[in-house]
């Protein structure tokens, strides 16, 4: 390979995806899963910087707003609050090891294969033209949505609702203990509802006072 | 009218579909517990309504709609109309079930109802996308239905199994997809097919993409080596749900496998057929031997389902018009006599006790002779012995087998039929030959016992006279392929 064609957006794809590749193997690594979940983050990052380069800004922003923002942050506190027993997690390691690195191995050099230069290079593939300056990547996309990829967009609603409906049908419980009140009724409560005023005699009998006290 | 309206129009089964599980997921909440039963009747009306639009809608033409992404052709509309009646024998053998068990809501029928939805656009899927969307609507509310009975620790086993492998299974197919993707151009199901004739592109992508596709395919049909999943999920989920997931959805399963295969991958039939020959062989030797082994009843079923997959595959592999109406009949006939084999373990079934052990069938003919009977005929079907409909499904696929030139694996597979036979006649054996165990007379709604005699009388009637059957399979095959 030679370095001589190379022009500033190659460097900065080259260094975006060294550090993608560092941060995506650490996920796997790290021993600390708040570490590999922050690694995580950063393998995220990186990647939005690389659709930045391919000119999806839309996708890249979306990427760092939903992962890096909503799910990772909820994906740390679940970590957090889970006591993960990571010795449990790697007994049989290397029990396994042998037979997980052939598999993957041989699969790698299968898709090293088919996936190198000879098919994809920039040859076979050409690159699309860059777009004028005053492209707008989100407009495009949402006119897309609308119109082309209507019936897939709305299944994709469906879709959503239906995890709305399963997480609400496995996880809602109606507890009959349950102690949560109504503040409608909270507030309509009168006096009378509540306080009962009774008549009695201004001092005990006597007697009564003994009987507590052996009761005592 | 406009583009949008004649979308919206060719989609008209879908949409109503749609809003009624809507619908009945907000009836729902209004009803009290006594009136539940009517989100059961318009469970049952929504499939009558749907079923009317798709009639009325029908065509022999093939027209698309949605930007070429939804395709209204014979095939979808018969697919179609066979899952209606499916879910609606299905919701009548289900229901007694769930209300004895505290799992009739409105939520199972909201959720079987968007799983209908989901098949519905896998049945009429053109585009990669559109496929997939259906295909993952179906799955999530498999999981969720798997796990309705959320303080069964098997079952939410089963259902965590079942997301898991079904999680790996749908990302093996969208990696094949987005492989075909990357190397034609298209998502679209024409047009793949279309760059494909032209030759200019590389085989090994292809054949890559390809390896992942028909992975993922297996996975979603239970076919060898991708069965793990089918016995833990069959056995664990509450029988009303195994008895959804061992039917309706098979037929999606094969409109999948024609849409991707056979529309959108004709000019690789070649390669594809060597890889379906290797899972029917495997398919029909581990489910038919395993099954032999079972003692649950819902077990062995599933061992069952994987060895008529497989007989399905052969349909598959002769890659011919005559091969696909042959795998057509014998998924109809598969799922009427799935039908009846899961609706019998629900009639037997009783509040706290789950007939689903081969031991509970012992003596059946004393207690009653008329569902030793069905039983009978169902697993006489299922093994294949004439002159039921299962003998002649396995006719036709063997046949269309033969045509093609396998000869070889076709005396295999009937030698493998008749392992197979065994474990099916021994059910036979220990509801005639058997002392009964237990005496408890057996209590289901009528309309249960009605539908599930039909049902299984079709079994035999459907196997007397197949030829109405295999004419609408051809039809819809013959005017939509092509």
């Amino acid at each position: 390979m030679s370095f001589q064609g190379l022009i500033f957006q190659d460097y900065v794809f080259y260094a975006l995806a060294a550090i993608l590749l560092f941060a995506g193997l650490r996920v796997i690594t790290a021993r600390n899963p708040v570490h590999a979940a922050l690694f995580l983050v950063l393998a995220f990052f990186t990647a939005a910087g690389i659709w930045l380069l391919l000119e999806a800004e839309f996708l890249a922003i979306a990427l760092v707003l939903v992962y890096v923002g909503a799910v990772m942050v909820l994906f740390l506190f679940v970590v957090m609050m889970l006591d993960i027993n990571l010795d449990k997690l790697r007994e049989g390691f290397w029990n396994y090891l042998p037979i997980a690195a052939f598999v993957g191995v041989l699969m790698a050099a299968e898709m090293a294969m088919v996936l190198g230069t000879q098919y994809f290079s920039a040859e076979h593939i050409i690159a699309p033209a860059p777009h004028p300056a005053g492209y707008s990547n989100t407009a495009e996309l949402g006119r897309q949505l609308y119109t082309d990829y209507l019936l897939p967009f709305e299944l994709a609603s469906v879709v959503l609702l239906v995890a709305i409906v399963a997480a609400i049908t496995l996880t809602l419980r109606d507890r009959k203990e349950s102690k949560s009140m109504n503040p409608a009724e909270q507030v309509k409560v009168m006096k009378a509802d509540r306080i009962r005023i009774v008549q009695m005699a201004s001092f005990k009998e006597p007697e009564e006072e003994s009987n507590t006290k052996e009761g005592a | 009218m406009n583009a949008i309206q004649t979308d919206l129009i060719t989609a008209l089964p879908e949409l109503s579909v749609l809003c009624m599980a809507m619908f009945i997921l907000l009836l729902d909440l209004f009803l009290k517990p006594g009136n539940r039963i009517l989100i059961y009747i318009f469970a049952q009306l929504t499939l009558l309504g749907a079923a009317y639009l798709t009639v009325n809608t029908h065509t022999t033409t093939v027209s698309y709609a949605f930007n070429n992404m939804f395709v209204h052709d014979p095939l979808a509309d018969i697919l179609k109309l066979m899952m209606y009646l499916a879910t609606s024998i299905m919701l009548v053998y289900t229901r007694s079930y769930l209300s004895l068990r505290g799992m009739f809501r409105g939520e199972y029928y909201a959720l079987v109802l968007f799983a209908l939805l989901g098949m519905m656009i896998m049945v009429s899927g053109a585009h990669f996308l559109t496929l997939y969307m259906g295909l993952e609507l179906l799955s999530l509310c498999l999981y969720t239905l798997v796990a309705l009975d959320r303080d069964n620790p098997l079952a939410t086993e089963a259902a965590m199994k079942y997301f898991v492998l079904g999680a790996l299974a749908s990302g093996m197919l969208l990696y094949g997809m987005s492989m075909l993707y990357g190397a034609t151009g298209s998502l679209e199901l024409a047009s793949i097919s279309n760059a494909l004739l032209n030759g200019s592109i590389d085989k090994p992508i292809l054949v890559l993409g390809l390896v992942f596709i028909v992975s993922g395919l297996a996975f979603k049909l239970g076919a060898v080596p991708f069965q793990m999943w089918v016995p833990d999920v069959y056995q664990g989920a509450p029988t009303a749900i195994t008895l959804l997931i061992g039917s309706v959805p098979k037929f999606a399963g094969f409109a999948l496998v024609i849409r991707i295969l056979t529309q959108g991958l004709p000019v690789l039939a070649i390669d594809w057929q060597g890889m379906l020959v290797i899972m029917a062989v495997l398919s029909i030797i581990i489910g038919n031997i395993t099954a032999i082994a079972q003692t649950n009843l819902k077990r062995m079923l599933a061992y069952s389902t994987i060895s008529h997959i497989g007989f399905l595959l052969f349909g598959f592999m002769s890659a011919s018009l005559n091969g696909f109406a042959s795998a057509m009949f014998y998924i109809s006939a598969y799922v009427l006599m799935a039908l009846a084999g899961f609706g019998m373990i629900l009639l037997l079934s009783r509040k706290g006790f789950e007939a689903e052990n081969l031991d509970d069938l012992k003596g059946l003919n004393q207690r009653s002779p008329w569902a030793a009977f069905l039983m009978l005929i169902v697993m006489f079907s299922m093994a294949g012995v004439p002159p039921t409909l299962g003998f002649y499904a396995k006719f036709t696929v063997l046949q269309a087998a033969l045509q093609a030139g396998f000869i070889w694996l076709v005396v295999f597979a009937v030698l493998m039929a008749a392992i197979g036979a065994f474990y099916y006649l021994r059910i036979v054996k220990l509801m005639y030959f058997d002392e009964a165990q237990q005496h408890t007379p057996i209590a289901a709604p009528f309309e249960m016992r009605l539908i599930l005699s039909i049902n299984a009388l079709a079994l035999l009637g459907l196997g007397l006279w197949p030829q109405p059957l295999m004419d609408i399979c051809a039809y819809a095959i013959g005017s939509s392929l092509q």
